[in-house]
């Protein structure tokens, strides 16, 4: 294969992270080049929860099972974060339960972001052996013990987090240089886990979990590993979220955050990561025009602003509004491809396996079908048995 | 032997309110397998139809002060039909949808209704003082027991009666149970698909109003997320006591609060704080063990 056809090829396959990547590269430039401190402010923090939600939807969206516990991964890596390179002054003040040798050093940020990532995928590994093997709403609902649990002990383990008080003094790292970098990480690693065998197993196992078990997949252990890889993009987030206001404290991870994430995911369609992506864009950007508009805009030398609050209601009805005319979201549960691509030739090894494809049948297009993130099917049975007439 | 009773009676009330809140969050799951976020806040609402619409600091009380009969059923009025309004704008259009997709919808609704609380009567919380007589304790031997402990308990076995009674032998009740087992068949069978739906979103709302009630009696104070944390213990133990059975609901509840106050009085002091995490430890435990649920309904089952 000649060198240009290895490009077309890689180009072809990878579009879904490239694209995604360079909007949100584009994004970050004409922010930059806007100079707006408000701006450039709103967009990291809509990068901050791209990192989230592609973590999220690394888990929920390969899997099926609907996660409300992410945000103790979130809470796990700021604290995480904490811990390494807050403060060096105050540091046993807040938390002089720390090992001793945590209290006398600190992590520079960029280490301290990681390691407070591999920390949340550790506590992600101990929670996910006792908890994976649950199913449907009664796994739903063991992650939002998860994340009651973190809570509850964050709040009250004074020694280590400073209880519901607020730890300041967390080095400012985060500007949208490091939050689109970690975007970009994050988006790239769903797309390789989600198109490697384990996220294809997974995938199959979420359209059909009998039919999965039946093909040889161990459900447990590949819902494992997207936990744990999840968990480690929602703990970055958290470091990111900690390096980024400077101060933490546990009552911002609870509720208010795993629903806003959640809805972002489904809002943009949450069986993909495109949908994952444009799902958090949109909200986000949703948010700013409200909050703009709650402000007041100039017309005519006439400052007109809505009332106080018409941003969160309006907010509600505009998510509404979205899941009743898209119910699988924005992206329909499709990934981007190129703009173009249909009227791009083909390149030769694509041709050629889209040939094999049709002439054997069933078993690749099922695999095919998958790995595009077509939205899931909903047993037929499901959607008559609600489908009023 | 009577501090136990009094940890006992205590259980016994407390599980009962979650009792009524599971009812309200499982009677709407069983038709329309919809977990319903926006139930904590028609709680909300129940109890801020007690005062009149101000955004001042201190609550002005008006229907609060009516006598107690006309004050529930004008409350219940008010969330029958808050609920019937959001199902036919919110979840009829939405009910084809996947269970994520409703959630998410149900979340957004409440999201609505708390920042129109908060636009209405502004964020802070309010004392409201209902019904301040029932917290005199009335003496049982050498056992005190607060006069809503007993209205509490008193009116969930009357309404759990009133309500086994409606299931098992009106017409509606028995097509609203045979909507939960199987909605496609009920349908076919002639069982109408929007009364059953309704009738479930009335009980609900109508739970919801007396939970309220119950509710703010006892700690006198409404605020605009006050429903959240009485909702999510009504979804736990909605789950734990088996989705989509209605006895299961019951005895879930029940599990929840008898969990609650056992490890508050079991716990050593230091670990008190902490009673909350422990509650949640249960749930996983109950979860790993009966992973259906404690009453596994017939259509729980997945088929294959």
């Amino acid at each position: 294969m000649s060198a240009r056809a290895l490009v077309r090829t890689g180009l072809a396959r990878n579009a879904t992270p490239i694209v995604l990547s360079g909007s949100m590269a584009l994004i970050v430039l004409a922010t930059a080049a806007a100079n707006s401190a408000l701006l450039d402010r709103t967009v990291t923090e809509a990068l901050l929860r791209v990192v989230f939600v592609v973590g999220l939807y690394i888990f929920v969206g390969n899997s099926g099972v609907v996660s409300f516990g992410h945000t103790a991964f979130m809470a796990v890596g700021a604290y995480a974060t904490a811990w390494q390179d807050c403060c060096s002054m105050t540091k046993s003040f807040y938390m002089p339960a720390l090992p001793k040798f945590m209290l006398e050093s600190t992590v520079p940020p960029p280490l301290a972001t990681v390691g407070s990532g591999v920390f949340a995928s550790l506590f992600a590994v101990a929670v996910g052996v006792a908890i994976i093997r649950l199913s449907g709403i009664g796994a739903s609902i063991a992650t939002f013990a998860v994340l009651a649990i973190v809570n509850v002990v964050f709040s009250n383990w004074d020694s280590l987090t400073a209880g519901t008080s607020t730890v300041v003094g967390i080095p400012g790292y985060t500007d949208h240089w490091v939050g689109l970098l970690w975007a970009v990480i994050a988006v790239a690693a769903a797309h390789v886990y989600q198109t490697s065998r384990f996220g294809l197993s997974l995938r199959v196992s979420r359209e059909d979990e009998v039919a999965a078990k039946a093909a040889g997949v161990d459900i447990v252990r590949q819902r494992l590993i997207a936990f744990v890889i999840s968990a480690f993009f929602v703990g970055v987030s958290g470091a990111l979220y900690a390096h980024f206001l400077g101060t933490i404290s546990v009552d911002a991870f609870y509720l208010d955050v795993t629903f806003i994430t959640l809805a972002m995911l489904v809002v943009g369609g949450m069986n993909s990561l495109s949908g994952a992506v444009v799902g958090v864009v949109a909200v986000s950007a949703l948010i700013e025009v409200l909050r703009q508009l709650e402000h007041g805009f100039g017309v005519g030398g006439i400052t007109i602003s809505v009332p106080g609050g018409t941003q969160e209601i309006g907010l509600g009805v505009a998510l509404l509004l979205i899941l009743i005319f898209r119910q699988s979201g924005i992206t329909g549960n499709r990934e981007i491809a190129w703009p173009l691509s249909r009227l791009m030739p083909k390149p030769p090894a694509e041709a050629a396996r889209a040939a094999r494809a049709s002439a054997s049948g069933a078993a690749d297009w099922r695999l095919s079908t998958v790995a595009g993130g077509v939205p899931a099917r909903e047993s037929s049975e499901q959607q008559q048995r609600r489908g009023e007439s | 032997m009577i501090p136990i009773l009094q940890v006992l009676v205590d259980a016994i009330s407390l599980g009962s309110l979650y009792a009524l809140a599971t009812l309200g969050v499982g009677l709407v799951f069983g038709v329309l397998r919809l977990i319903n976020f926006a139930y904590g806040d028609f709680i909300t609402v129940a109890s801020y139809a007690l005062i009149l619409p101000a955004a001042g600091a201190t609550a002005e009380v008006f229907i609060g002060r009516w006598p107690w009969p006309f004050l529930v059923a004008a409350v219940v009025l008010v969330v029958v039909i808050l609920a019937l309004v959001s199902e036919f704008l919110v979840f009829r259009p939405l009910r084809t949808a996947k269970p994520a997709v409703l959630m998410i919808g149900s979340f957004a609704l409440g999201y609505i209704i708390q920042n129109a609380i908060i636009v209405v009567y502004n964020a802070r919380p309010k004392a409201v003082g209902i019904w301040s007589g029932l917290g005199e304790a009335i003496q049982f031997g050498g056992l005190r027991v607060p006069g809503l402990q007993i209205v509490t308990i008193v009116a969930t076995l009357s309404l759990l009666g009133a309500l086994v009674l409606f299931l098992k032998r009106s017409p509606f009740g028995i097509q609203m149970r045979a909507a939960s087992e199987d909605f496609l068949m009920a349908r076919m069978l002639g069982v109408r698909g929007n009364t059953v739906i309704g009738t479930a979103f009335v009980i609900s709302g109508f739970l919801a109003a007396i939970v309220s009630l119950l509710f703010v009696a006892q700690v006198g104070v409404v605020s605009f997320h006050m429903g959240v944390p009485l909702m999510l213990f009504a979804f736990i133990a909605t789950v734990i006591g088996g989705m989509g059975s209605l006895t299961g609901a019951v005895i879930g509840g029940y599990a929840v609060g008898f969990a609650s106050i056992f490890l508050q009085a079991l716990l050593p002091e230091h670990l008190r704080t902490f009673r909350d995490a422990f509650v949640f430890a249960v749930v996983i435990v109950i979860l790993l063990v009966w992973p259906q649920g404690l009453v596994m309904s017939r259509t729980a089952r997945e088929r294959v």
